[in-house]
């Protein structure tokens, strides 16, 4: 039972319409609706641990990481979704893992010794694509294609989901105490490494997650302007990581919609949507906004 | 001195960065239940000693052996070790003491909370529990790592420079915390920079200059003679410094 929106007798209903109908009258706009959420819950509280533990640009170099490996499964077999999926945990996981340890046990720090990895792993990924020549479907890679997710797609997008946020549940403690405290933490257990591994390797799963919707490139979009939104409303840890759940949902549907009567480009549709939410949230956010700061209200005795 | 009760034991230890030495064949024990000062001039290897007995600094040579497994110390490094911009609530902050026994996954009883508070209470932060960390005074945050280590319960405690630009009321009041472990038969060792505090609180001394100075009864340790031995330490590093030839054994 279809009502079109010009047939609908009030303005509400149609307004209403245009929210929900691409919704319900299309495929692909479900699929679509249901892979973002899956991001949206996996990527959130990945990119508020990000964030929190300084690590913001680390995701940004591992994006960055798991396109060659991506490439490299494709070149091999094709647009095969576990040929790509493997490929870019492969090279994210290594990346990721090899930079850890050579922060840990080296006078590196991080974000240089990831810098020197992801390069390498780049230049090497453009070097094994240039061998084949390209190819339009690399485009897939690159910019994703949200609104042609397949069944596999969707489970492996509802898999990492799952599986990311009970590893957060699990890891959560030696997570928080490593940001604050790592002395502390290392006086009192030997789970600081293996969490700060696991930890990378859950945002590994996650941008390979997004970039099968997302693209490589826009991945950690998903994770990181929902994060940082979240943070300019409340300073609780797990506050923030529901709020940037939602931030990431409303995104996406938002970016859908925009997508759908705009006829503009999904992914960049769904980042820019969370983009817009980041800069209002950067502005009115009610924990150190720009409008609170500049105006806090006359001080108080105690 | 028998190895039962030595909390710590040191068997010519030697500690450093690379091959360079920052604590230098250090031999002895630390009874349990001792209160013990750790003094000496900058870089003397002060702090280096006690990540060595913590365990995150392996040592170049020799032994260092505890009377009892490493989770059993409680350790409180330098005040800057901390990311006070992280959003965390004092209560939480100090709830990780409980560690050891809720580990990972343990929930927090109500007995628990009934620690947490009377913690909470011995350090004065009463009405802090839900303030983030990032709003305390240099002060504050002492207070509340010190409640911290209340409930880490620990038989042995080892404080880095605990009262380094901390005002008198808040040193006086962690003072006494530190009496009471010492009351309390706990082993405490502590790196200070106030030679009267330590005269006054502390009845043993370590005075330490990369090679060990003087160890023994406070008063003994401080002599005029030891401290002008201690200050003329050379820094920096000797780059013709040849293998050091005294024998761990």
């Amino acid at each position: 039972m279809r009502m079109s929106a010009s047939a609908a007798p009030h303005k509400d209903r149609s307004v209403l319409d245009l929210l929900y109908s691409p919704f319900s009258e299309f495929e692909f706009m479900q699929r679509a609706l249901v892979g973002v959420i899956a991001i949206a819950l996996g990527g959130g509280p990945v990119g508020v641990f990000l964030m929190l533990r300084r690590m913001s640009l680390t995701g940004d170099a591992m994006a960055h990481a798991i396109l060659p490996g991506a490439a490299i499964g494709y070149l091999l077999a094709g647009l095969s979704l576990p040929a790509m999926t493997f490929g870019g945990l492969a090279a994210g996981v290594i990346v990721a893992m090899a930079a850890g340890l050579v922060s840990r046990f080296t006078s590196l720090k991080e974000d240089a010794s990831l810098a020197a990895f992801y390069l390498l792993s780049l230049a090497l990924g453009v070097t094994i694509v240039s061998l084949r020549g390209s190819n339009v479907d690399l485009l897939h890679v690159l910019f994703g294609t949200v609104l042609a997710l397949d069944d596999n797609t969707l489970l492996l997008l509802a898999s990492i989901s799952t599986l990311t946020v009970l590893a957060l549940a699990a890891l959560y403690r030696p997570l928080v105490l490593e940001c604050v405290d790592p002395i502390f933490l290392r006086s009192v257990s030997r789970s600081g490494t293996p969490t700060h591994l696991i930890f990378l390797g859950l945002v590994v799963m996650n941008l390979v997650g997004g970039f099968h919707a997302l693209g490589t490139l826009l991945a950690v979009g998903m994770m990181m302007l929902p994060a940082t939104a979240a943070r300019f409303w409340t300073s609780d840890i797990t506050m923030m990581m529901i709020v940037s759940v939602l931030i990431g949902i409303v995104s996406g549907i938002a970016g859908l919609l925009l997508s759908f009567h705009a006829e503009l480009p999904a992914g960049p549709a769904i980042i820019l949507s969370a983009g817009i939410v980041y800069v209002a949230s950067l502005l009115i956010g009610r924990e150190g906004g720009v409008l609170w700061l500049a105006w806090p209200g006359k001080h108080l005795e105690a | 001195m028998d190895a039962a009760s030595a909390a710590i034991r040191f068997d010519e230890v030697t500690l450093g960065y690379g091959r360079r030495p920052a604590v230098h064949h250090l031999h002895g024990d630390i009874p349990s239940g001792s209160l013990m000062a750790v003094v000496g001039p900058n870089g003397a290897g002060k702090s280096t000693l006690l990540k060595g007995v913590v365990g995150t600094l392996k040592p170049l040579e020799g032994q260092i052996r505890l009377n009892g497994p490493s989770s059993e110390i409680a350790y409180l490094p330098q005040v800057a070790e901390i990311d006070r911009s992280f959003p965390l609530s004092v209560y939480d902050l100090v709830a990780m003491g409980l560690w050891s026994r809720s580990g990972l996954f343990g929930g927090i009883s109500a007995k628990d909370r009934t620690k947490i508070e009377a913690a909470l209470a011995a350090v004065g932060l009463i009405g802090f529990e839900r303030r983030p960390i990032s709003t305390l005074s240099g002060g504050q945050m002492q207070r509340a790592l010190f409640a911290r280590l209340l409930l880490q319960d620990a038989p042995v405690i080892l404080l880095d420079e605990p009262f380094t630009a901390i005002d008198a009321k808040t040193t006086a009041d962690l003072l006494d915390l530190v009496r009471r472990w010492h009351a309390e038969k706990r082993t405490v060792v502590a790196v200070l920079h106030d030679l009267d505090m330590v005269k006054r609180v502390f009845p043993k001394t370590l005075l330490i200059a990369r090679e060990p100075v003087a160890w023994g009864d406070t008063l003994d340790v401080l002599s005029a003679d030891n401290l002008l031995k201690a200050r003329r330490m050379v820094e920096a590093h000797d780059p013709h410094a040849h293998v050091c030839q005294r024998s761990a054994a």
